[in-house]
């Protein structure tokens, strides 16, 4: 597994770089076999949706689908008003990704670099609400917007990130933790109030794990069925899940015009995820968790 | 100097503070009130006492079906994952040419969930049409109906949650990569085979990964919800009738939300005690390097 650093000239003749170059081919074939059935799923979804129903039933299947129907898009998404679904869930996750990051850095900062009696049990406590099953908090929620007379607003789905999220700022606070002192002391020295150094020393260094935060609660948002289904009601109000939910089980049998609006579903993610891999992959890094 | 930085530090927190006890605390608390009464929304609630509780364990056969079908799920798809993930990030660890574009399509499908997520994976299972019985029919194997049939359900479900086991490999992998090389070069000094070099360094090492995978693996799959609501939405016969998805319906379509809540806490404990019996025995196989920094 571990590779030694260089190999002289020899080794190159040596049974034992045989071995290697064999453990590698074998490797290689593993992985072309895995990504190919990890890859499928999607490639057969991509080919119906550009099927006709007729051509959706064929046997053998059209791999690539001759003629490709592209009206299964415009279709499929005038069915319902898709358009209107990814707005609302554009808004809800605007407003959520705007209230996460300015009150988990808040909070993450203080957790982070500031000494005070209670702080590790409150850290623990906040720790340990990630744990937490959601549907014991589910219906008195309910209720407790139902009060509020939240229900079928996005208040439900928006005004709870205000308050900040406990992945988040766990993650924004294992960021700070290893922002060198001598930065925040040097601005003290200077005359720099705790929130100045907030929004000059630390936001401007730790961009990298906001957009983390950011990418992860977009994420959340889009992805979410559970709370969207109780809280919002009426079909103007659906977020981009409900929609494609309401669209399935309207029209079951058109699989091309269910996998149009399930590929453009998806899409959002897929880009953001080629765009910002790295985010993902160092928003886990940062929480260090991990050997 | 040491008090103001105490009051600041609350008044930092304070977000969250007052957010955990509008959106946590207070209704972890109310949800046990509710648990302890008969309440449909529209009337008041009545107090009940455990009765809820009693009706939860002995005289709702469904319920008890739903715990199993969730149990069942869980016992299978968490090592699962466990093992698919880990061998994913141990194939993705090797220094070779392309590695990254190989992460890359393991990982993609995790970041996808929800609604989309399912309803391809419905199409996937098509008994007919559906990507897997026409590979199957390309071997000559007439496959089963999947969703459709009370035996494979469940299965099938298992497969679908198993398209996203890049979530698990990615926190394996950087833990992986978090593994310093001098130890695998120590243990090739000492005439250590692959073999041995896996058991006595890499697995070891790779305990705190492998516990916190564990925890958020059994506390995602015992709240299963969506996946079945959409697929199967518990059919058929109730074979993938989820504790969740149970729950929902007695709340929010009986609008029995005394008893839901009932279940609610109910799963809430078992969670609570397996997450504690994981950690608590942790401290005989996770191992911690860097203890004290």
């Amino acid at each position: 597994m571990a590779s030694r650093n260089s190999y002289n000239e020899r080794d190159y003749l040596q049974p034992s770089h045989w071995r290697r170059n064999i453990w590698n081919l074998i490797i290689y074939l593993m992985l072309i076999v895995g990504s190919l059935m990890f890859i499928l799923p999607l490639f057969w979804a991509l080919s119906s949706s550009f099927k006709s129903d007729y051509q959706v039933m064929q046997y053998p299947p059209q791999w690539i689908p001759s003629p490709l129907r592209w009206q299964n898009y415009p279709e499929a998404l005038t069915y319902v008003p898709f358009g209107r679904f990814a707005l609302n869930t554009l808004f809800i996750a605007a407003l959520a990704i705007l209230g996460n990051l300015l009150s988990c850095t808040i909070i993450a900062y203080g957790f982070a670099r500031l000494r005070a009696p209670g702080k590790n049990f409150f850290f623990i406590l906040m720790l340990s609400t990630m744990m937490l099953v959601e549907p014991v908090r589910i219906i008195p929620l309910y209720i407790e917007f139902n009060k509020l007379g939240w229900i079928d607003s996005y208040l439900p789905l928006i005004v709870p990130a205000f308050f900040g999220s406990p992945f988040y700022i766990f993650l924004l606070r294992q960021f700070f933790m290893n922002i060198p002192l001598e930065l925040e002391e040097a601005a003290l020295i200077d005359g720099a109030n705790r929130l100045q150094i907030l929004w000059k020393v630390i936001v401007p260094l730790s961009k990298p794990a906001l957009a983390a935060v950011a990418i992860f609660n977009f994420q959340g948002v889009w992805n979410d069925f559970l709370y969207p289904l109780v809280f919002l009601h009426k079909q103007s109000n659906y977020t981009i899940a409900l929609g494609l939910n309401f669209f399935r089980s309207t029209y079951t049998v058109h699989w091309g015009y269910l996998m149009a609006a399930s590929i453009v579903a998806l899409l959002p993610m897929v880009i953001i995820f080629f765009i910002a891999q790295r985010y993902f992959i160092q928003g886990i890094t940062f929480t260090g968790i991990k050997g | 100097m040491r008090q103001r930085e105490a009051i600041l530090f609350y008044v930092c927190i304070s977000p969250w503070l007052i957010g955990f006890v509008l959106f946590y605390l207070g209704p972890i608390i109310a949800s046990f009130y509710f648990s302890l009464t008969d309440w449909d929304l529209l009337t008041s609630p009545q107090f009940v006492g455990m009765e809820n509780y009693v009706r939860l364990f002995t005289r709702d056969a469904l319920a008890l079906k739903s715990f199993k079908v969730t149990l069942v799920y869980t016992m299978v798809y968490v090592p699962l994952d466990l093992i698919l993930g880990l061998s994913l990030a141990l194939l993705l660890n090797q220094k070779l040419r392309g590695i990254g574009v190989f992460r890359t399509v393991y990982y993609l499908p995790s970041v996808l969930s929800g609604v989309a997520y399912v309803v391809m994976w419905m199409w996937m299972f098509n008994p007919q049409h559906g990507l897997i019985n026409t590979l199957l029919s390309y071997a000559g194997i007439q496959g089963p109906r999947w969703l459709l049939d009370p035996k494979w359900a469940l299965s099938a479900l298992i497969m679908m949650s198993l398209w996203g086991v890049g979530r698990s490999m990615i926190i394996f992998l950087a833990g992986l990569q978090d593994i310093p090389i001098v130890l695998y070069e120590v243990a090739e000094i000492d005439g250590a085979t692959r073999w041995n070099k896996f058991w006595k360094v890499t697995l070891p090492l790779l305990t705190p990964s492998l516990l916190f995978n564990l925890i958020f693996g059994i506390i995602l799959t015992f709240q299963t919800f969506t996946n079945a609501f959409i697929a199967t939405n518990g059919g058929p016969l109730d074979s993938t009738l989820f504790y969740v998805l149970y729950l929902y319906r007695k709340a929010f379509e009986h609008l029995q939300m005394g008893y839901a809540s009932a279940m609610a806490w109910v799963l809430f404990l078992i969670v609570l005690a397996c997450t504690l019996v994981i950690f608590l025995t942790s401290g005989k196989w996770v191992f911690y390097r860097n203890i004290g920094e």
